[in-house]
């Protein structure tokens, strides 16, 4: 999915002298082609994460669209402030790319790994979320988020599901049947092999900001199961608020909120956090 | 400067503060940060009356040059000097943090025309300062000037630093100025100078107009600094 990231966000400068990239040493090596050609609105600046958001800010305000990356803990948690402040304070918006949101710098360790990434954003207003499944849903999310200047989160992950799903802004039924079960982004693929055999619902979608409000009440009976890659009832809210007034049952699946001490790779963490195909359907069976 | 000067230049300055007063006199009331927003007044009013080339009919203008006052404590001589200016109308001044008024005790770019940066956590004016100057430089508009007001207690923000440093290593082009009125809890050892590397340095006399104006209209081809010194807080 990064290179896709790369790929896209390359021939976007080339494209559209509106789009900037900002970056602070992460993947900046990748980028250098794309910045020999445009020095203007490739910049790096070092390892200054305050700044690379603060310069995103700044450009916006004087009417260009930037695009921000880095690894999510650096892009999202340590310049949290910076997003709500220069961001969204200011009334101008940025796409922020992010790498190894939850568990894919593994063998890093936690300072980088950014659960709680998607449960900040939600402490602010106006932030689209994009998860995608597929390298191949990266370019048209990248594409569309250049036309406008509203502010954009694409987490992008090593995990990935066996085929593109494309529209998947809103909730796509893959399989029809009872509780629904609606799979964000890299966890679809578990979930279709988790619930084989069961009587359930399963529906997708890489966009869970805004939420789906309207497909989410139609498609839930009595109970729903949200399972998404990054922490554990980071939806809650906003599905309680899509349900308002009918009767059901949630079940919020993702990542813990204990630091798991381990290193490994993303597949241990995610059989270590009940996100793997077997531990999906432990916890879906239990609850239903 | 020209010792010659210095009467002209102290009537200049009493010319401003007379026609400032009643302004400053409406907001301050019970206006809180009051030292901290007089320590800014000439430097503001010359940037507004000499130097910035914008006014309340271009100030969404994309080619005007920017002001970003960082330092958005103690707005009051900000909020007297855009009045003065046209900006925002005089009666604006008096229901200073009301519910039905556009200015708050820092001020809100969304509800003040030609107000840049919406200010007050610290620490934020400097990066937004930096992504400006590329932002204008990459659309090409090369007499376009940027500057930041930050103050000197402000700089112990590392978030500052990082953009101290990158402008000094890229020679971008953008002035700040460090309103220096002694209030950093630690001081700065060796002086506020000594942080800015790779940046030009004018250290002028906060309240002389004429220095101000000089330090502030010289052109560069790196950042320039300019430490405005004032009295001591609280003296």
């Amino acid at each position: 999915m990064r290179q896709t990231f790369i790929d896209t966000t390359t021939q976007l400068l080339a494209d559209d002298p509106r789009t900037a990239l900002v970056l602070a040493d992460i993947s900046a090596e990748p980028f250098d082609p794309a910045r020999r050609r445009h020095p203007d609105r490739v910049i790096n600046v070092g390892i200054r994460e305050q700044l690379m958001t603060g310069v995103a800010g700044g450009l916006a305000l004087t009417g260009m669209r930037p695009f921000v990356h880095s690894y999510a803990p650096f892009l999202i948690d340590r310049a949290y402030e910076q997003v709500k402040l220069d961001l969204g304070h200011q009334d101008v918006g940025a796409v922020l790319v992010s790498i190894g949101g939850s568990y894919d710098a593994a063998a890093e360790g936690y300072t980088h790994q950014s659960p709680g990434d998607v449960a900040l954003l939600d402490t602010l207003d106006g932030w689209t979320v994009h998860v995608p499944g597929h390298r191949d849903e990266v370019p048209a999310l990248l594409r569309d988020a250049a036309r406008h200047d509203d502010r954009v989160y694409v987490r992008l992950g090593m995990q990935e599901n066996r085929q593109a799903h494309t529209a998947a802004n809103r909730l796509i039924t893959l399989r029809l049947g009872g509780p629904l079960v609606v799979a964000v982004g890299p966890l679809l693929d578990p979930v279709l092999e988790a619930t084989r055999g069961m009587d359930v619902t399963v529906a997708y979608t890489n966009t869970p900001r805004p939420l789906d409000a309207d497909g989410l009440r139609a498609l839930t009976e009595h109970e729903v199961i949200m399972v998404e890659p990054y922490l554990a009832g980071t939806s809650a809210a906003a599905v309680s608020a899509a349900l308002t007034g009918l009767p059901h049952r949630a079940l919020h699946l993702g990542v813990g909120r204990a630091e798991v001490r381990r290193y490994g790779s993303w597949r241990d963490h995610a059989r270590a956090h009940g996100l793997d195909a077997a531990g999906l359907r432990a916890s879906i069976s239990a609850f239903l | 400067m020209n010792f010659n000067l210095q009467p002209i230049l102290m009537t200049v300055t009493a010319m401003h503060t007379d026609r400032l007063r009643p302004l400053l006199r409406r907001l301050t009331g019970d206006e809180k940060h009051a030292p901290s927003a007089h320590s800014t007044l000439d430097v503001l009013w010359v940037l507004y009356d000499r130097v910035l080339r914008v006014s309340p009919e271009t100030a969404d203008d994309p080619g005007r040059d920017r002001f970003l006052l960082s330092k958005g404590h103690g707005p009051a001589a900000y909020y007297a000097v855009l009045a003065a200016k046209g900006f925002i109308p005089e009666s604006a001044l008096d229901d200073l943090g009301g519910w039905d008024s556009p200015l708050g005790h820092h001020p809100d770019r969304v509800r003040i025309p030609g107000v840049e940066v919406g200010t007050g956590s610290l620490g934020h004016g400097l990066g937004l300062a930096v992504g400006t100057a590329l932002g204008l430089r990459a659309q090409g508009f090369q007499d376009t000037r940027t500057f930041v007001l930050v103050g000197d207690a402000e700089l112990d923000e590392g978030s500052n630093h990082e953009a101290i440093a990158y402008a000094g290593a890229t020679r971008l082009p953008l002035t700040a100025i460090v309103i220096d009125n002694q209030s950093a809890t630690h001081g700065w050892p060796g002086g506020i100078a000594a942080r800015f590397v790779g940046w030009d340095v004018a250290i002028v006399d906060g309240h002389d107009h004429g220095e101000i104006e000089c330090a502030l209209q010289n052109t560069h081809d790196r950042p320039n600094l300019v430490i405005a010194t004032v009295e001591k807080k609280g003296s």
